[in-house]
């Protein structure tokens, strides 16, 4: 093998004015050239360190939100408890929430949000679901581009007017279809109907998200065996996209509970134990809404009871978020 | 693993000889010694111990993987950016180690300026491009003539000075490269570390880049990585040759002219990866 | 379709167990035709929700405009001098007009308000208006009847309030905008919850841009990963996007409204009237809604800062920049537009909020304009709520009225955005 590389004799002089050194044991030599001395050492960068400081606190201003939500709700919820005509037994057991004679039974708000929430769910789940199917398996791109701004409008609407909506359109509606006697002019059924129609955006994007984070490589292969488009989309790519549908159902069911303003104005007001979605019935949010609405003194009973709602209403939606995170985490399939 | 390397102790006497260089600082522009540099728990780079003379272009070759990059950054603290990383040993800049506590990287970043692998340009104007460094670093001359010196140094103000107060971005990538070297002379550094600064362009906008080189190394040291073998040889004094163990850990194989390097390597790697055997 | 079952039956690549010939086609086919029958399935989903964007849309529309049966008073033809109608008669003969129909204490009053001789003629006509004709609604119509079924509205109209008058009235007019809130549909406008919801909006974006965009640069930029407490705070702003808006009313109602009473009241200011100030004001309200969006600008911001190209911090470290001065310098400006994106976004997510508001106490009937951050207030979705609430047709139009303003509100925002966006990214190009 030959040792010369041709080019490299163009580019090496060949006096070679200073050889370079492997090796470290004269190290500090490079100093003896003389020259001034440069200071490299650390300067005090003060307005660095403050903005540094000042960005830290941004942060941890989040996490000083929840603590302050964890204390209000908390302590708020402990004085209520302190009284003496609740207790925790009564709280969880009862079926009766009437604060002007000492009732306190969760049970009617927690009723009535779920009824709420399950129609919501029923509306907006297969449809949502369906939606992310279309947009991420069969839609050409140009559709999709036009369709999802449509959906994300629908998501940009504020909730009182979906409200207006529930008891103008929707209420009218039901009544015209299943009777006047059977449906009341309030009802849980058109605010969860409603609700439904909130959430299928949410549903329908963060499901396609999933959809299309499936590698097209599956849906090759399955084409690849003669499969159909459609058992392609459900038999596939829909289960291995599964955890993300999951997760979105379940933060769809997180905000379904949380909302307020659409139950606030069309499932009436008034906790109602019932389990007919076209009785009027007050939710829990619908309930928290109400009572602070009027003139409410502080430390009083009524006072305190909004936060125990809240307090409850808290946990159930952190604890579903969490749930969700954490399918999406646990279940996530890796690709490549 | 440190490879006893044979010192070329000829070139030795003659660099004590020569000792002052035409700028009056020092004769080794930055010493590595024992430098190991860590991701976690990988490890990157192995004992490096390495010379680099003053105002001469020292070309680091060697196959990929085996931390020619990785070495680079460390003589600029560019690594202080991956939180992962961990740098062992000593790095010597003008007697000082730049790892030192008290040694302030930012200080550091602008005495040894560096060339990136592909252009990046600021999106600003072109003048903005090579201000920004000198204004953010105290500068209080004449901006314009300071911007018109340094981009006559880079060989770039004939094509430019018409339109400095357009985007960096309208410029080619050999342009945009050649800007990205104004700006970093701008700010008068001593070293310029250029890690791959032609990979990205075309053979004739490389050509302009190694001409440059060669024009800057009348001022500046220059430490460029290549993995293309013909530039090193074309453009540098001094070779630095890494390979890779099988932990993938780099390791500094040979240190040399770059025409012993490629012509009579003293160690067998080294022969293998020239001539083709390696990598 | 022929060749591959051909294919099947030469090379029988499952021992033929496979189905082949017609059976096989018969197969597909039906195969095929599910497949079209579930296409149309995901296709009609798509449809119901445009259906159900277009039919909110529509009612809007349908309840702002329409028939309206008005019964006056007095009949303004009655009011003619010399038969000329009350519209076109001079100043004087309408301040004689209205001197004889109403009790002289509230002449005088008027007058103290201020003197007639100043009032223009239109001003004085509207008191004859408000004073003597005294219309009152009696039934309205939706858009889709008073057009499609003009002839039973008049019919209708005719049978259940004789002597009615029957106009067809826009309920979005400029004096809507205009007017103050009042108890009478005919005159009620928005202008105190328009002002309202623009002063709560200021707050929110002067507390929440700043915090937000600065909490998004620690996280990206100085945060390390493998600290505890980061990562505490990452988890923690992804679960508070999700936490429901009423709860972040009641946070505001007890920090705010409460706790910080003194502060929010304006009375270490000394300023507000000192006897009915307390913490249910503007600065309350813009400092919820700050908290609520938060989460969303930071997470919106850490996004556009990570898609900031790291060649664009290296370069900027390697010219022996501080990093801040890479970030302010460098990569804020990069980001820029996707930050701006995000929280004009939230911000419209903070205009539409309702719930959180009546919690910390948005007053229920405000008639006076806010006149600083430490005023009680009204904002829009809050009107809107409180006209839907009442069981008469003319407040619901009314409602439907607002909705338009406050949709046309957050339309013209987030065209801004785009608009912003756009000229952002020419800038940066072009400088």
């Amino acid at each position: 093998m030959s040792r010369s590389a041709p080019l490299a004799q163009a580019a090496v002089s060949a006096e070679t004015m200073r050889g370079p050194v492997a090796g470290g044991d004269r190290k500090g030599e490079t100093a003896l050239g003389g020259g001034p001395q440069m200071d490299l050492r650390r300067k005090p960068r003060v307005a660095e360190t403050l903005i540094q400081g000042f960005l830290f606190l941004c942060g941890a201003i989040s996490v000083l939100t929840t603590l302050g939500i964890v204390y209000v709700l908390g302590r708020e919820s402990l004085l209520f408890f302190a009284n003496e005509e609740v207790n925790l037994l009564k709280f969880f057991g009862g079926t009766e929430w009437q604060p002007a004679i000492g009732r306190f039974g969760i049970w009617p708000l927690v009723t009535a949000t779920f009824m709420a929430s399950m129609v919501a769910m029923v509306v907006a789940l297969p449809i949502g679901l369906c939606i992310a199917i279309y947009l991420s398996e069969y839609a050409p791109r140009r559709t999709r581009n036009i369709l999802k701004p449509i959906l994300e409008v629908l998501a940009g609407i504020p909730t009182v007017v979906y409200g207006y909506f529930a008891l103008t359109l929707m209420t009218p509606l039901l009544r015209g279809i299943f009777g006047r006697d059977l449906v009341e002019i309030y009802n849980t059924a058109s605010a969860g109907i409603v609700i439904g129609i909130l959430v299928i955006p949410l549903v329908s994007s963060m499901s396609e998200d999933a959809l299309r984070a499936v590698p097209n490589t599956l849906r090759q292969a399955s084409y690849g065996l003669g499969a159909t488009r459609l058992e392609t989309a459900v038999r596939i790519v829909l289960p291995a996209a599964l955890s993300g549908v999951a997760a979105a159902f379940i933060v769809a069911i997180s905000r379904a509970i949380g909302e307020t303003m659409i139950v606030a104005i069309a499932a009436g007001a008034g906790p109602n134990f019932t389990f007919s979605p076209f009785r009027a019935a007050e939710t829990m949010t619908g309930h928290i809404v109400r009572i602070s609405g009027g003139d409410l003194s502080y430390d009083s009973i009524d006072y305190n009871s909004i936060f125990a709602i809240g307090l409850l209403l808290f946990l159930l939606t952190l604890s579903l978020n969490a749930l969700s995170q954490w399918i999406v985490r646990r279940f996530r399939e890796e690709y490549e | 693993m440190t490879v006893a390397i044979e010192r070329p102790s000829q070139a030795q006497s003659e660099a004590s000889r020569t000792s002052s260089s035409p700028s009056g600082t020092g004769r080794y522009a930055i010493e590595a010694d024992k430098m190991s540099v860590h991701y976690g728990n990988f490890c990157a780079v192995r004992d490096v111990d390495m010379k680099v003379p003053t105002n001469k272009i020292t070309a680091i070759i060697g196959p990929s993987g085996c931390g020619k990059s990785t070495v680079l950054r460390c003589f600029n603290r560019m690594n202080d950016l991956i939180s992962s990383a961990r740098v062992e040993g000593e790095v010597l800049f003008q007697g000082q180690n730049i790892y030192d506590d008290e040694v302030d990287p930012v200080e550091v970043r602008r005495r040894i300026g560096m060339v990136f692998q592909k252009p990046n340009p600021f999106p600003k104007t072109i003048f903005e491009n090579v201000a920004w460094g000198t204004r953010i670093n105290g500068f209080r001359g004449d901006m314009d003539e300071m911007v018109e010196k340094a981009l006559q140094s880079a060989a770039l103000w004939d094509e430019v000075k018409d339109k400095l107060q357009q985007s960096a971005l309208g410029l080619s990538g050999g342009q945009q490269q050649r800007l990205c070297i104004a700006r970093a002379i701008a700010v008068e550094p001593e070293i310029i570390l250029m890690d791959e600064p032609a990979s990205a362009l075309d053979p004739i906008a490389t050509l302009r880049i190694e001409d440059l080189m060669k024009e800057l190394s009348v001022k500046y040291t220059i430490i460029v990585v290549t993995h293309n073998m013909q530039q090193a040889a074309r453009t540098s004094d001094f070779t630095a040759f890494f390979s890779v163990d099988d932990k993938r850990t780099g390791n500094l194989i040979e240190f040399d002219d770059t025409e012993k390097i490629f012509t009579n390597p003293s160690q067998k790697s080294t022969e293998d990866y020239i001539t083709g055997r390696f990598g | 379709m022929m060749a591959l079952h051909q294919e099947h039956t030469v090379a029988e690549p499952a021992g033929g167990l496979m189905p082949s010939g017609p059976d096989y086609h018969d197969q597909v086919v039906s195969r095929r035709r599910k497949g079209r029958a579930w296409a149309t399935v995901f296709q009609a989903a798509v449809l119901v929700g445009i259906i159900a964007l277009c039919a909110l849309l529509l009612n809007i529309l349908n309840q702002s405009f329409g028939y309206v049966a008005i019964v006056n008073n007095i009949d303004p033809a009655e009011l003619t001098v010399d038969d000329v109608p009350l519209n076109r008669l001079p100043k004087e003969k309408l301040v004689e007009i209205l001197e004889a129909n109403i009790s002289a204490g509230l002449m005088r009053r008027y007058e103290h308000d201020r003197p007639f001789a100043e009032r223009s003629r239109e001003n004085v006509h509207a008191l004859i208006l408000e004073r003597v004709v005294e219309p009152k609604v009696q039934a309205t119509w939706g858009l889709f009847d008073s057009i499609f079924a003009r002839g039973s509205v008049f019919a209708e109209a005719e049978e259940r309030f004789p002597g009615s008058d029957v106009n067809f009235r826009s309920w979005l007019t400029t004096s809507f905008i205009s007017n103050s809130q009042s108890s009478e549909p005919l005159r009620a406008g928005v202008r105190t919850a328009i002002l309202g919801s623009l002063w709560v909006v200021a707050i929110t974006i002067l507390f929440s841009f700043p915090i937000g965009v600065g909490a998004a640069i620690y996280l990206e930029e100085y945060a390390r990963k493998e600290r505890l407490l980061n990562r505490l705070i990452q988890t923690n702003i992804n679960n508070l996007a999700g936490v429901p808006s009423i709860i972040y009313g009641m946070l505001g109602l007890a920090i705010f409204v409460r706790i910080l009473e003194g502060f929010t009241s304006g009375a270490f200011l000394g300023i507000g009237d000192q006897s009915t100030a307390n913490g249910r004001t503007i600065i309350s309200a813009g400092m919820t809604l700050g908290l609520l969006i938060l989460p969303l600008i930071i997470i919106n911001g850490q996004e556009a800062i990570r898609a900031v190209p790291s060649s664009l911090r290296q370069a900027g470290f390697g010219l022996g920049a501080t990093h801040w001065q890479v970030i302010w310098h460098h990569v804020l400006p990069s980001a820029m537009p996707g930050v701006l994106t995000g929280t004009i976004l939230a911000v419209s997510r903070a205009i539409g909020e309702t719930a959180p508001l009546v919690v910390v106490g948005a007053s229920t009937f405000i008639a006076l304009d806010p006149s600083g951050p430490f005023s009680k207030f009204t904002v829009l979705p809050i009107q809107i709520y409180q006209w839907t609430s009442r069981p008469q047709d003319e407040f619901r139009n009314l409602a439907a009225a607002a909705i338009l303003v406050l949709l046309i509100l957050l339309l013209s925002l987030n065209a801004s955005a785009v608009l912003l966006r756009n000229r952002f990214d020419r800038s940066q190009a072009g400088a």
